[in-house]
């Protein structure tokens, strides 16, 4: 163990945790990362390419090495961050992305080949023979890329999403923000202070700094303590604020469990959607590092990290008695210096490439030199430092090394506002922010401890002040800002590989291979070599990318160009995004009046659309649906069958201009309906194709019911109120959708009128009283207000009988009961299909969007007297000349079924797209036929009866003659539905 | 310099001296042939083909910003030929020939791998929608077969099958479908087309047309005047800016369309999967990475990002599909804007203007038709003909009535 | 994305459907012909930058909006009852 004194860990309460199969123990308080550290633990991982092995680089959410496979089992994660993973008794973790083991990965061969697998060598490549990429390189490329993998098994947790709003969300919880919080949370506006990391202080928990000459963590602790006692304040820790949306919309996810060895009765996460009316963006800064030969050893890793973990963690990154050497290019590496010598860490040398360097301590100090390569495959031995001209190897267990930092712009860039470059703080800073954001603290350069809480207070002063908050200067505590001077430094010359990007494996030598290739700008320069596109998206290596491109083309950075960021600033689990609407809660489900009592008679159901319908209701002694359903159809032809026909749209249309309004948005002319009566409807689209069919019922003057399919439900209604409030304000006409206010069930079948004459109160059904095409508004079963349509789907005589909807299943029950001895039927979607194909009529197939009124034999309902929605542009010459026609298909041989898709063709023609003659768009078995019957389009259709076609299902290698007939195999004189 | 292997290996133990840049970066000329506006996958495309094909070699693409850095360089990679309408489905198995060699004629490794498609469905109608249109993709010689639900299982056993909300019944695949790595289409265009002696003018926004007596001669563009026997428009995303220029109103909309990729992941899903019940679909990249898509944001906008609930909505779906996908992180989110056209297919013609030609209206489904698109689009450049697989996209087909509507929801473009 | 409704205040975009460009609602007079209703179908001037567009409110109170927004930066600059509007402008 090479623990240290002091730091933020609870030494009272060890937690036992294994790695790839060994078992450690680290503390309550300790990151994975910190743990590993803690245990000697220095090769963590193999890099994404070449399989270099690595060790842990950060202390944060940068990490590019340190990627483990966390937990086991449905709940493995991959590609997990060992620096932002809690510690927690149990904890199992896998590194991953190697053959072998991790000490001998058989990968490990790409490094030696790695001449060969320069920038974009596959594009180069690969290309023969060609049947060689999906057989042989492919898989084998596949199989050495990717990182971590899935368990292939279902997300076990559960996960929510929510709502939040407040005046001032403030991202990141360090000096900057907390400032901000505080000025915000006393000044009484709702404030939501967000931090990825498990508890709040940021850097101020890294560092030896000391606030009011105490530690800094007294400070953060009595803060939090304050604003967890405002109501109008919402703490989340371990909340990370991914992506900033429009109008001050924010998502973040809160891991809620993820510290936890299972969530228990938890979601594991939430998904927060924060709705903010202002921001104040404290996101703090990632270091970056200075690239050289052969800096990607396991034991070298930034400088502020290696603080963090020392402060923090209390763990130093090597065996006591082993040195540390810094690397740096400005003052901050030699706080790492100071902080370790302080907890008694031996520092072999500070390796400052100034050659003016000041010295802060009693440390060894080399200025003017750089490290120039290194020593230790699965961990550091040695650097060599080059000096005045002089190389000389130094043995040390690890390196520090401090490059500047970067200030984290991300989400000040998701709305495309790009970072400018700022010379004094050698970084790029935000820029255009997205409405409502202020930047403050280490993200906008000002990364001392004073300057950052000054700013942060400004920032929600200046945010708060938009909002009239009388947000007034709270008293910060005594700080100091540590010295940030620094000489610019992007990397060091040599001719080995120097990595830039280390878990994609990008050196310098890839980007000045990229610059000869001619991909200089910065997106080309990305996507050739793959810098920023690992898990880590770059953020420790694009601004060091950017700096050698420029130092290449001999251009400054700005020149160079920059790069925004999208969502998301770090990586979020699928499942969360998902929330928890899996499996059958994918989409809410929608029952008909009926379904309980439909369930209770053993019907299968089937979704349409948002509804679940009855599909069929078998009885004992069926063992295949297709006797069900022709029992069905066969009792409505013969007697009497119910279906509920509830999902139908329904809307209500009243005013003293309703018949002129649905003039205008039916093709056909419905202002002459008489009271009483019903039409059946076409309505068009605006382009002239049919758009929905139903029914048109005039209850009284000034009252229409419009129906609609089902699937169109919602779209007619909305066209309707469309046409209502856009096309003519100024009609007295009001809509309402009354869809689910009205259970309705479809009475079928010769025996209907008997069956409805038991339940109507004293209402005279005779066919002189209430003809084909009637309705009317009256009472059933004493005293329930009803209506009654008498329309027919099926060919039969039919009605259809309307309830409040709370009394449709009593309704359904009522009929089943009253209709006993006449053989009454509860018939299902299937035989609803069934019954509508019999008889010619269209339905989803036919009215796909796609035909139009002529198609369907019906061109000469759209008006020619009046203007509705439609009727101009049904003329156009495309439309017009359309001679496909809705036509009946026999099937020759009877017992064959016509499959719906078959393309039709001549009897005899060559087959292709040019000689199709059409499609069938439904078939089914007719038990009235007895054979197989379909519906389709045919080219002059209705100018080929008798004719036999091809239908062509080359897709399952199969072909059919089918007889051209009218659609009507049913009563096509229409005898029946009028009797 | 040709790319092989070999030369891999050479420079490899050459210290990579001898590499080339992939293309010049030339000054425009005072006038070109034909001037192409879009250094996009269809831009690029079509000056390869107009120099390959039909020996125009005096040409100039004009990119405003790098190239590439269109819709070719944020989709989904996706390659397939499964259209149902006899004006799409003939163009798009052209295309897919196209790209069966187009590592070979370009001598570039884009990365084609017919990995396969598989549309799923859930209920009889949509089986039945799908089997006219497998029928059409085999009358256009594009093949595909229907997979029942004991095939999918076996192919795809980690699909969600027993506890969904719309129970997967089946599937169309088209096996020759697959995925391509999109930068590398612009880029192996691009030095195609630049080893063929096209100028490819990086950082050049076009800025108007110079239209003489109905002629067009030139544009006017941010590094000077350029004339131009022919202009092409190739800048879908943007043609109703481009356009308005010329004074057009186009029959198109602009909106974003979201698309999403994971971190790296070792292999997991096979080809492509689309999710018919759900605003969903998937393939997996060389890397590893799931590259996942939906529904269109849904509102006109020319922002190049989205928002969350769409986000949302494309991981409920991706979610209820394959829950095993959920402890994977998505990495990286972008947004592209679409010519979304009002019957969603798109336009290569002329137009009323003499010399000036456009190619728009790709709405999403642009990357796949890449080197069919400047195939066809060079040939009507350099013939005044259309192809004879995109006779179909006409401007006037909109006034005339002769739409192609795919999904038939009419002239909304946010719902194509 | 939030949209200020001139009855309900800010609500979610989520509530509501979205139709297009709000030229939608100057239909040509049927004697205008079919060249005028070919233009008013499909031909959008679709602008990067200020747009008004047809928004409904199908999850709150069913009224149309008539919404000015920028498509380059999703900012809304204001909205109004489509009613309202149609019958001011006409």
């Amino acid at each position: 163990m090479s623990r240290l004194s002091g730091g933020l860990i609870d030494r009272d309460t060890p937690l036992n945790f294994h790695f790839n199969g060994r078992s450690y123990q680290g503390y309550a308080g300790d990151t994975l990362a910190s743990a590993l550290i803690a245990n000697g633990v220095r090769l963590v991982g193999r890099s994404f390419k070449y399989h270099r092995p690595r060790g842990i680089f950060t202390a944060g959410s940068e990490e590019p090495n340190a990627l483990v496979t966390l937990r086991e089992g449905a709940r493995a994660e991959p590609n997990t961050r060992a620096t932002m993973t809690e510690l927690f008794d149990g904890l199992v973790a896998r590194s991953q992305n190697h053959i072998g083991s991790l000490e001998h990965d058989l990968l490990a061969v790409n490094d030696l080949l790695s001449p060969f697998l320069a920038a974009g060598f596959y594009y180069k490549t690969f290309m023969w023979p060609r049947a060689f990429w999906e057989k042989l390189y492919e898989p084998a490329i596949r199989r050495a890329a990717g990182l971590g993998a899935l368990s292939m098994e279902p997300d076990p947790d559960a996960y929510d999403k929510g709502f939040l709003h407040c005046d001032l969300l403030v991202i990141g919880g360090g000096a900057a923000g907390l400032a901000a919080a505080l000025t915000a949370g006393r000044a009484g506006a709702r404030v939501i202070l967000a931090d990825e990391d498990s508890r709040f202080g940021g850097r101020l928990l890294a560092e030896s700094d000391t606030l009011n000459g105490a530690p800094a963590v007294d400070w953060v602790a009595a803060v939090c303590a304050e604003l967890d006692q405002m109501p109008n304040v919402r703490l989340m820790s371990r909340t990370t604020v991914f992506g900033a949306y429009d109008h001050g919309i924010y998502g973040a996810v809160e891991r809620v469990a993820d510290h936890l060895p299972t969530p228990g009765a938890c979601v594991r996460q939430t998904l927060w959607r924060i709705t903010a009316r202002r921001t104040v963006l404290a996101a703090g800064a990632t270091e970056r590092h200075i690239p050289f030969a052969d800096n990607d050893r396991p034991g070298i890793m930034l400088a502020g990290a290696m603080r963090a973990y020392a402060n923090r963690w209390a763990v130093s990154p090597v065996p006591a008695g082993d040195k540390v050497a810094i690397f740096t290019n400005g003052d901050d590496g030699h706080r790492t210096a100071l902080d370790l010598i302080a907890k008694g860490v031996r520092v072999s040398h500070v390796i400052d490439t100034r050659t003016d360097a000041p010295r802060f301590g009693d440390y060894d100090l080399l200025s003017g030199a750089t490290v120039t390569g290194s020593r230790g495959r699965k961990g550091l031995r040695a650097i060599r430092v080059a000096q005045d001209g002089r190389e000389t190897w130094h043995i040390v267990g690890a390196l520090a090394v401090a490059g500047g930092w970067n200030p984290n712009v991300h989400l000040a860039s998701h709305h495309r506002g790009r970072p400018v470059w700022d010379e004094s703080a050698l970084a790029f800073l935000p820029h255009n922010p997205p409405m409502g954001m202020v930047p403050a603290g280490a993200c906008v350069g000002k990364g001392g401890t004073a300057e950052a809480l000054a700013d942060g207070m400004r920032a929600a002063c200046a945010a708060l002040a938009e909002l009239d908050f009388s947000a007034k200067p709270i008293s910060l505590p005594e700080a100091q800002n540590a010295s940030a001077a620094q000489a610019p430094y992007w990397h060091v010359p040599g001719t080995r590989r120097a990595w830039v990007d280390f878990q994609n494996d990008v050196t310098v030598k890839d980007i000045a291979l990229a610059h000869k290739e001619n991909m200089r700008s910065v997106e080309h320069l990305k996507r050739w070599t793959t810098l920023g596109m690992a898990t880590d998206q770059g953020k420790t290596s694009n601004v060091s990318a950017l700096a050698v491109m420029a130092e290449i083309t001999g251009a400054t950075i700005p020149e160079t160009g920059t790069t925004i960021f999208r969502p998301p600033y770090t990586g979020v689990a699928l499942s969360v995004l998902g929330g928890g609407d899996t499996g059958e809660h994918f989409r809410p489900k929608r029952l008909t009046p009926t379904h309980g009592w439909a369930k209770a008679q053993g019907a299968e159901f089937v979704e349409v659309g948002p509804w679940m319908r009855a599909q069929y209701f078998s009885r004992d002694g069926e063992t295949h649906w297709r006797q069900s359903v022709d029992r069905e159809v066969l009792a409505v032809r013969r007697d009497v069958g119910l279906c509920d026909v509830t999902t139908l749209g329904k809307i209500d249309v009243q005013g003293t201009d309703a018949g002129e309004f649905l003039n205008r948005v039916y093709a056909n002319m419905m202002g002459t309906l008489k009271v009483g009566m019903v039409r059946y409807g076409l309505m068009l689209r605006e382009d002239g194709h049919l758009f929905d069919d139903g029914t048109c019922a005039r209850l009284a003057e000034d009252h229409y019911v419009v129906t609609s399919t089902t699937a169109n439900a919602g779209a007619v209604y909305r066209n309707m109120e469309f046409a209502r409030q856009c096309l003519w304000p100024d009609l007295d006409v009001q809509l309402i959708s009354t869809t689910d206010a009205w259970a309705q069930i479809a009475v079928a079948g010769p025996k209907s009128r008997a069956l409805l004459q038991r339940i109507v109160d004293g209402f005279d059904l005779s066919n002189e009283a209430f003809p084909f095409m009637a309705c009317a508004e009256l009472t059933i079963c004493k005293g329930l207000r009803a209506r009654l349509f008498r329309i027919s789907f099926s060919g039969e005589l039919a009605y259809e009988v309307a309830v409040p909807a709370r009394y449709g299943q009593a309704l359904m029950a009522r009929l089943m009961e009253a209709g006993a001895d006449l053989g009454v039927t509860p018939y299902g979607t299937e035989a609803l299909g069934v019954l509508r194909t019999e008889k010619g009529h269209a339905a989803g197939a036919e009215l796909n969007g796609q035909t139009t009124a002529q198609m369907l034999g019906l061109g000469r309902m759209v008006s020619a007297k009046k203007d509705s929605i439609g009727a101009i542009m049904s003329r156009r010459e495309g439309l017009a000349q359309d001679r496909r026609r809705l036509v009946g298909l026999k099937s020759c041989t009877p017992e064959v079924q016509i499959p719906a898709g078959a393309h039709l063709f001549t009897k005899g023609a060559t087959q292709s797209l040019k000689t199709d003659q059409g499609w069938v768009t439904s078939a089914c078995y007719s038990p009235h036929v007895g054979g197989y019957i379909a519906l389709g389009f045919v080219e002059n259709g209705d100018r080929r009866m008798g004719e036999i076609l091809t239908a062509a299902n080359p897709l399952e290698g199969q072909s059919f003659e089918v007889e051209v007939t009218s659609a009507h195999f049913v009563d096509p004189e229409g005898g029946r539905l009028r009797d | 310099m040709k790319f092989s292997g070999f030369k891999v290996m050479q420079q490899a133990l050459t210290g990579h001296r001898g590499w080339a840049p992939l293309w010049r970066n030339p000054e425009p000329k005072p006038a070109y042939d034909v001037v192409i506006i879009g250094g996009g996958g269809h831009g690029l495309a079509t000056a390869y083909y107009l120099a390959s094909n039909f020996g125009i070699t005096n040409v100039a693409v004009l990119e405003k910003g790098w190239l590439g850095s269109g819709n070719i360089g944020r989709n989904t990679t996706i390659i397939r030929s499964n259209y149902l309408l006899p004006g799409n489905q003939p163009f798009y198995e052209f295309s897919m020939k196209l790209w069966e060699s187009q590592e070979q004629d370009l001598n570039f490794n884009s990365m084609v791998s017919q990995r396969s498609i598989i549309n799923l469905f859930h209920t009889d109608g949509q089986r039945d929608a799908y089997r006219r249109r497998g029928n059409a993709m085999h009358l256009s010689g594009a093949g595909g077969e229907m997979l029942s639900q004991e095939a999918l299982r076996e192919k795809l056993p980690f699909l969600n099958f027993d506890n969904a909300r719309f129970p997967i019944k089946g599937g169309l695949i088209q096996s020759r479908a697959g995925t391509a790595r999109h930068d590398g289409v612009a880029w192996g265009y691009a030095r195609a087309a630049d080893q063929r002696g096209v100028d490819l003018i990086q950082n050049c926004e076009v800025t108007g047309f110079r239209i003489e007596g109905g002629q067009v001669t030139g544009v006017e563009t941010t590094r000077g005047v350029i004339g131009a026997g022919k202009v092409g428009v190739a800048v879908a995303g943007s043609s109703s800016r481009v356009m308005e220029i010329a004074g057009m109103r186009l029959p198109i909309e602009s909106h974003v369309l979201q698309a999403f990729v994971s971190e790296g992941l070792k292999p997991t899903i096979p080809g492509v999967i689309t999710f018919g019940a759900g605003h969903f679909y998937v393939s997996q990249s060389d890397k590893g990475g799931l590259v996942f898509g939906g529904d269109i944001d849904g509102y006109n906008s020319y922002a190049q990002r989205g928002n969350l609930p769409v986000v949302e909505d494309v991981l409920e779906g991706g979610m209820a599909l394959m829950p095993m996908i959920g402890r994977a992180r998505l990495l990286r989110a972008w947004g592209g804007v679409m010519d979304m056209s009002m019957d969603g297919s798109p336009i290569i013609d002329r137009t009323h203007i003499d010399g000036l030609y456009l190619n728009g209206g790709w709405c999403y489904g642009g990357f796949k038709a890449t080197p069919a698109s400047g195939y066809a689009f060079a040939h009507l450049l350099a013939t005044d003909t259309p192809h004879e697989t995109a006779t179909a996209f006409r401007l006037d087909r909109f006034a005339r009535g002769y739409v192609i509507d795919e999904k038939g929801v009419g002239a909304q473009p946010n719902l194509h | 994305m939030l949209i200020p409704h001139p009855l309900l205040g800010l609500r979610d975009a989520q509530e509501f459907t979205y139709l297009g460009d709000a030229s939608l609602m100057s239909r040509p007079a049927p004697e205008a012909g079919e060249a005028a209703f070919c233009d008013y179908v499909f031909l959008r001037d679709n602008p990067a930058g200020v747009h008004r567009e047809l928004w409904f409110h199908e999850q709150g109170d069913r009224s149309w909006l008539v919404v000015t927004r920028d498509t380059v930066t999703h900012e809304i600059l204001g909205a109004e009852l489509a009613s309202d509007y149609a019958r001011s402008s006409s």
